[in-house]
């Protein structure tokens, strides 16, 4: 444990109802460190926030910040803040009386409070605006008010639950960007909390992929893609095409009734194995130069690239290429070995990674989640 | 947290404690009273007393119901055309209508009353124009009209209130679709209006039915309703287990017309609609 | 769409007003006769006022009618207001269906029945301390809290429901005891509906007959009491003059009101577009 740990999660439990939310988790978060907590809605993401922020007591471990046990600390007495996913602004006090709020019950003095107030609003690029009503505000002013009002109080950490999810698509991306500039020059921890992993992996330092109440890997953005642990997160993360392969021998693969050279070792010799290859990184070959070969079943052009859904062996892989080849025909595939990712067989395996149900439809249905957790 | 959830909970006791002393209870002594003599001996006397008084029952039901109806076919145009006026006429118009609802009930009715006597004004215009006077007063029809009178701000204001919330989208859907205006009224705003329909008709019903002044004023001493002769075993004839009695099955007699209202409407009322 | 309305509707407008209104219009005309008729009227007088002014019967019962409003409305709104924060947090659907139901009684009751319900227990109460005269004011604040409870907590109620469940989480976010959050930020945000519940309880019990009727006593008569035991007799045109002064005090209480909102609402609607067009 470095110096700089801020708060630790020590084996946090919690259930429901006899529904186990969170199922043992720990966690080290450092100091000044951008972290997400990704995984899709039930996962126990916010969850662990609240825990964190002190509106729910976890049943079992403790929670310790900078090395004290804050259990038994109430939200009011804690050194973090939260931005609530509906901002959960005072709808009776205007846009300064909503920052000035926390300056308030410390008991600061006014002139302090209004130097800072619009210090914050500077921040938050909102000058001018403290006059007005909170109804009267854009959903992205009231998300500025409600990161300068959480901000005001000089959180050590602060805890932002999906704090982007009720804004469209462009002020999304602004406010990303945003968030992360308005973290790195105040030199706090932000802990986030969200269902997008783009939002995580543009955004993070540290991200934390959780499902059922577990944490499934803990990595940088480039770890967490490149390397996913199990077949949970190389389908959550991006796309992948996820098979059943036995590892030869190391960095000898074998699937889809073929045998690849990949950069992975340490396994047992014929150990079943998850295979995860993303859909970018498969060379579209003609047929003969292939490892393997299959038919074109679907074609899509998203723009960039196009995206096809090809049948090899049975199983459906789906594959971006810049070129166009019509449905129906037969393509060749070479994937190079640094494109191959193995990994140990988990609860996941055999659940994820074939796209033979795929339809752009449903991926759109999938996209809008559940807010509540619990 | 736990604690603090329990804490909230516990800011209810005091109302939940006068609630069971000052609601429940005092509901068991009317039952205590109706099975008891004046000497707190069981007995079904008062009870079986009931019977005498079926013709009185009966004849207070029928003129609430007919006072409710009237109430609800004269409000529910006038609901409708509320609800669909500009914000202005709306805001005068329920000024206006809830305004008799603050003057007191025995100041209007003894007016209606004044309005209505042989010698009163309706009379006297009508002399004038050279109509013989009709007799007004002391008529079940003057109770009656001393009903819808004193209670009918409560069936309009319900009746505005979901009609003024219904979507205007729904009607036009309705009309796009082919329907004419019967149909969207039968099809569309007359299913949608029930609850508020539920909830007026509750509200006009029960008092009407329990009222002791209006017909005390307006029907004279020709006959009674059952609020007459219970407030009479209270302040006169001082027979409270024979007024408990009345009271008991007054009260399960309403529960019962409520429940067959609610089945007509499929309504579960929780409360009704509040103004 | 909000359409003008028809001749016809227009009409029938007229007609439903006429009937609601004719005999407060009597009531008032007979205010300022000369004689005390409520026949014929012999010419333009202010003696009924003046000798309303000077009847001090009637303006003890005022007086009596006005402090039992205010402490029954403002108990009922304090208890009801704690009462519907705890029935908002009750998770257990029995329990809260069950307290709903009792919360009902008093306001689907007849009145007559809920006035000697009380009647009874305090009677009996009061047999059982051998006192003669339990009845009077003690009693009638009882009956007036109770009828009064409903209406605060179905008005409160809602408000809470619509309440965002963040905003305690967010006011304790930062630095607020649980205590300092429920009276910072959560009473503001239901305070139209504790406003709106107290105005209700406040009005009922001032106007209040029936069940004021049977748990009153001697000692203690309000106005409608009073109106009550005059109109037994022939009334003097007196208590024309006190109801239509009732009635002015309430038009204008209503018509201001009523401006207020409207004008709230514009400048709401006002602020609203301007934030658009930002």
């Amino acid at each position: 444990m470095g110096d700089n740990t801020i708060i630790q999660l020590q084996n946090i439990s919690k259930k429901f109802d006899d529904e186990v939310i969170l199922d043992n988790i720990n966690l080290t978060i450092k100091d000044k460190e951008f972290m997400t907590f990704l995984g899709p809605s039930g996962c126990g993401k916010t969850t662990t926030l609240r825990i964190i922020a002190g509106f729910l007591e976890s049943d079992s471990g403790q929670v310790l910040f900078e090395g004290k046990d804050i259990n038994n600390l109430p939200p009011h007495k804690r050194q973090v803040n939260t931005i609530f996913q509906r901002y959960a602004l005072f709808p009776h006090l205007n846009v300064y009386d909503n920052i000035a709020f926390g300056l308030r019950i410390k008991k600061m003095k006014e002139k302090d409070i209004s130097k800072k107030v619009h210090e914050m609003l500077e921040l938050v690029n909102l000058k001018g605006f403290q006059r007005r009503n909170i109804a009267s505000l854009s959903g992205g002013q009231q998300q500025r008010v409600a990161i300068a009002r959480a901000l005001a109080v000089e959180p050590r950490v602060l805890l932002l639950d999906e704090p982007l999810g009720a804004l469209d698509l462009k002020l999304r991306k602004d406010m990303q960007v945003e968030l992360k500039n308005i973290q790195k020059r105040m030199g706090i921890t932000f802990i986030y909390v969200t269902h997008d992993q783009q939002e995580a992996l543009s955004m993070s330092d540290t991200v934390v992929v959780m499902n059922d109440g577990r944490i499934q890997q803990i990595g940088t953005p480039i770890d967490i893609y490149n390397e996913p642990k199990n077949a949970f997160v190389a389908d959550f993360i991006g796309e992948s095409n996820i098979l059943d392969g036995v590892m030869l021998d190391d960095f000898k693969a074998k699937f889809s009734g073929a045998v690849f050279q990949c950069l992975d070792k340490g396994f047992a010799v014929n150990e079943s194995v998850d295979i995860v290859v993303r859909p970018e990184d498969v060379d579209v070959v003609p047929v003969e130069e292939g490892t393997i070969s299959g038919v074109i079943t679907s074609n899509t052009f998203k723009g960039v690239h196009f995206e096809m859904i090809v049948d090899i062996d049975n199983f459906k892989w789906m594959i971006q290429t810049t070129d166009y080849y019509p449905v129906g025909s037969k393509i060749g595939i070479q994937i190079e070995p640094d494109a191959i990712h193995v990994m140990k067989k988990s609860e996941y395996s055999g659940m994820y990674g074939d796209y033979s149900s795929f339809s752009d439809e449903l991926e759109h249905l999938s996209d809008i989640t559940v807010e509540e957790e619990e | 947290m736990k604690k603090k959830s329990l804490s909230k909970k516990l800011t209810a006791s005091p109302y939940l404690v006068w609630a069971a002393i000052f609601i429940i209870v005092p509901l068991i002594f009317v039952v205590y009273y109706s099975v008891t003599d004046g000497n707190g001996n069981f007995t079904l006397e008062y009870i079986m007393d009931i019977g005498k008084y079926k013709d009185v029952m009966l004849n207070s039901i029928w003129l609430g119901f007919i006072a409710t109806v009237i109430s609800l076919v004269i409000s529910y145009p006038l609901a409708y055309i509320m609800a669909r006026s500009g914000a202005n006429v709306q805001r005068t118009m329920m000024i206006l209508v809830m305004l008799p609802m603050w003057m007191n009930l025995l100041i209007r009715t003894y007016s209606m009353m004044i309005l209505l006597q042989d010698t009163g004004i309706i009379n006297t215009a009508l002399s004038w124009l050279g109509i013989p006077p009709l007799h007004m007063i002391n008529t079940q029809g003057a109770v009656v009209l001393g009903m819808v009178y004193n209670y009918i701000p409560y069936m309009i204001l319900p009746l505005y209130s979901i009609m003024a919330k219904m979507d205007h989208n729904l009607i036009e859907a309705a009309e796009d679709l082919g329907a004419n205006k019967l149909t969207v009224l039968k099809d569309i705003i007359l299913p949608l209006s029930l609850p508020g329909i539920a909830s007026g008709f509750t509200m006009v019903f029960v008092p009407s039915v329990s009222t002791f002044y209006i017909s005390k004023k307006l029907g004279g001493n020709t006959f009674s309703l059952i609020g007459d002769v219970i407030e009479m075993q209270f302040k006169s004839a001082n027979n409270y287990n024979l007024g408990a009695a009345l009271s008991l099955v007054l009260m399960v007699l309403i529960i019962v017309c409520m429940m067959v209202m609610n089945r007509f409407t499929g309504e579960d009322d929780d409360g009704g609609v509040l103004i | 769409m909000k359409t003008k309305m028809s001749p016809l509707s227009k009409l029938y407008v007229a007609f439903i007003l006429l009937f609601l209104y004719a005999p407060i219009v009597v009531m008032i005309v007979f205010s300022f006769n000369d004689s005390a008729s409520t026949s014929v009227i012999s010419g333009f007088s202010l003696r009924w006022y003046e000798s309303l002014l000077h009847d001090d019967g009637t303006m003890k019962a005022l007086s009596n009618t006005l402090i039992l409003a205010v402490t029954s409305s403002l108990t009922a709104t304090v208890m009801g207001t704690a009462a519907a924060v705890g029935i908002n947090t009750f998770r257990n659907k029995y329990i809260k269906k069950i307290t709903m139901g009792v919360t009902n009684i008093p306001m689907m009751n007849p009145e007559i029945v809920t006035g000697i319900s009380m009647m009874l227990l305090f009677v009996f109460c009061a047999k059982l301390v051998g006192k003669t005269d339990a009845l009077g004011f003690g009693t009638m604040l009882i009956a007036h809290v109770t009828f009064n409870l409903p209406y605060v907590i179905l008005s409160v109620l809602p408000k809470l429901r619509q309440l965002d469940k963040y905003l305690p989480e967010a006011a304790m976010d930062l630095g607020c005891t649980p205590v300092q959050a429920f009276f910072k930020v959560v009473l503001p945000s239901i305070s139209t509906g504790i406003v709106s519940g107290f105005m209700m309880s406040f009005t009922l019990s001032l106007d209040d007959f029936v069940i004021s009727y049977f748990t009153q006593g001697p000692s203690f008569e309000t106005l409608p009491i009073r109106i009550f035991s005059m109109t037994k007799k022939r009334v003097t045109p007196d208590m024309y003059a006190l109801s239509t002064l009732i009635f002015v005090a309430i038009l204008l209480l209503l018509v201001l009101l009523n401006v207020a909102q409207a004008k709230g609402e514009k400048r709401m609607s006002n602020k609203l577009n301007k934030g658009v067009k930002k």
